[in-house]
């Protein structure tokens, strides 16, 4: 009886997790005052959330929040969608891959976010340089996970549509592109919170908005709570993106079998 | 038999580059061979003597460094609506339903949707699949899925079947259910059809005639017409006394059970 037993395990890990969670946060509540720990140190759970209530009235969170999010979509889709095309474009032409495969290989190891600096000193303060460390970073996973799949394809597959007399693009939307959406979608996953890391990096080295701009004012005026207000929210959007390929992954991947939310 | 040739090939010969080396191998060597129309030939052999090559010729998928295959009388230079072809590998792409996979064929030949359906659900009902039509392959046993395969190499409506192994990935059980319905199935449809397989028993309970080529450069070093009844019913053949003598000259003629045998050096 293997369904009923999954059932169930799931059904104890579940519980397992929500009690971890009631422990974390008593933890965070009563261990700082029992071990001594300075609130400037380590702020109790409560001062956090009251933190968060004064940052909403007076430091504008919600704005914050939305200018982040907005970033880190604009970031998310733009870098996935450059990855995804020049993943399709390597891995159909081998010339191609093997005269950019090194500087590929040198952009992907040097750090992404070490350019934010640079950016900001082309764009100035404004969003468009979080935007652009964000596409930077979102790019690789993606690109090499299509271009991969898209190598992978069983050349007996294209055989097969090709003595059915298929052009090449036949060959690309009816094999192609869809062999190629279950790695795209793992490279997805890992750009959704790669896409955050991208932004906030951005953020905290210049600009007025942003949650990444509200840590390094936090930290500034020695605010721990806000500082701890800031990574909670970042943690929020980043977790709400990843949901969302989720989500959208197991739509178009239906056909997969008993795909579950394993990966999590 | 008589009636027109529908599969001929012309002296053919293929010659690869070694890997590694500038020396080439010659795969298939002078391999000449025709398929009368609602003719099914086996192609028996050891491994890696270029079987599948003469397939990928008369698909059209590769041109031959010699000689040249004809369907219909029509020099092959590419692939073309004529011929199908069908592998061990069922090839079911796994984002399709049955149907749509089935379709997939017809689909490229850009038929118009109502009779691409037709002709789907025609095929599936004829392979008692028609209630797994939704179906996503994942869902599917192995034999159902060659079935599929098959439907969906029948349903470009070809004159020529090329068939790799088909039935070399499924249990022995199933490989005869399967053997049935294609024998049936070609029977009924009067196609022409030429196999590969390494199952001798296969070749003999098939086919009107066995070729039988040579190791590696390949040739065709003999020719056997399988005088039975009932090509449409390959498990009453299976039960034929002279199944057996087939058989026997077979093996005899692929060297088997002598000390000689073995992989060619630098097979594959």
């Amino acid at each position: 009886m293997a369904v009923p037993q999954k059932a169930s395990q799931m059904r104890r890990g579940m519980a397992a997790s929500a009690a971890l969670l009631v422990v974390f946060l008593a933890a965070w509540q009563w261990g700082p005052g029992a071990l001594s720990v300075p609130s400037f140190i380590l702020p109790p759970l409560s001062m956090v959330f009251d933190e968060a209530l004064r940052m909403w009235q007076v430091n504008h969170l919600l704005l914050h929040t939305g200018v982040t999010t907005a970033e880190v979509l604009a970031g998310f889709l733009l870098g996935s969608l450059l990855g995804a095309v020049f993943g399709y474009l390597l891995g159909m032409s081998p010339t191609a891959e093997l005269a950019l495969s090194p500087y590929i290989l040198a952009l992907q190891i040097a750090p992404k976010v070490a350019f934010a600096p640079l950016f900001i000193l082309w764009m100035g303060f404004t969003v468009y340089p979080k935007i652009l460390v964000a596409v930077l970073i979102v790019f690789f996973p993606v690109m090499v996970n299509v271009l991969t799949a898209v190598r992978g394809v069983d050349p007996d597959l294209v055989n097969l549509a090709r003595a059915f007399k298929a052009s090449r693009a036949q060959i690309f939307w009816k094999i192609e592109f869809p062999a190629s959406l279950p790695p795209m979608f793992a490279g997805l996953r890992i750009g959704s919170t790669l896409a955050v890391v991208g932004v906030v990096v951005g953020e905290l080295v210049g600009g007025n908005a942003g949650l990444g701009y509200l840590l390094s004012f936090g930290e500034g005026q020695a605010n721990t709570p806000m500082v701890f207000v800031s990574i909670l929210m970042l943690t929020l959007v980043g977790s709400v993106a990843y949901l969302a390929v989720i989500v959208v992954e197991q739509r178009v991947l239906h056909y997969m079998p008993a795909r579950a939310l394993e990966a999590m | 038999m008589s009636g027109p040739v529908r599969l001929e090939y012309r002296s053919v010969t293929m010659h690869f580059a070694a890997s590694g080396g500038q020396k080439t191998i010659t795969a298939v060597s002078e391999v000449s061979l025709a398929v009368r129309d609602g003719e099914v030939v086996s192609l028996i052999g050891p491994s890696g003597c270029g079987k599948s090559t003469l397939l990928n010729v008369g698909a059209g998928l590769v041109a031959p460094s010699a000689g040249a295959a004809f369907v219909d009388g029509e020099r092959v230079e590419g692939p073309n609506a004529h011929v199908a072809f069908m592998l061990q590998k069922d090839l079911l792409l796994p984002w399709r339903t049955v149907a749509e996979n089935v379709m997939f064929g017809v689909e490229i030949q850009r038929l118009p949707k109502a009779e691409r359906q037709a002709r789907a659900q025609a095929l599936l009902a004829a392979f008692n699949l028609a209630e797994f039509s939704g179906r996503y392959p994942y869902q599917l046993s192995g034999g159902m899925r060659q079935r599929v395969a098959l439907a969906r190499t029948l349903a470009v409506d070809p004159s020529v079947l090329l068939l790799d192994e088909p039935f070399s990935a499924v249990d022995a059980q199933t490989r005869m259910v399967l053997q049935r319905d294609l024998a049936k199935t070609l029977r009924r449809a009067g196609k022409t059809a030429l196999l590969i397989t390494h199952d001798l028993l296969e070749a003999v309970t098939l086919s009107d005639r066995v070729l039988v080529m040579s190791r590696r450069p390949g040739r065709i070093i003999d020719e056997i017409a399988i005088d039975l009844p009932q090509r449409e019913n390959p498990i009453a053949r299976r039960q034929d006394a002279r199944v057996h003598a087939y058989v026997g000259r077979l093996m005899e003629r692929l060297d088997i059970g002598h000390a000689t045998l073995g992989e060619p050096p630098g097979g594959s």
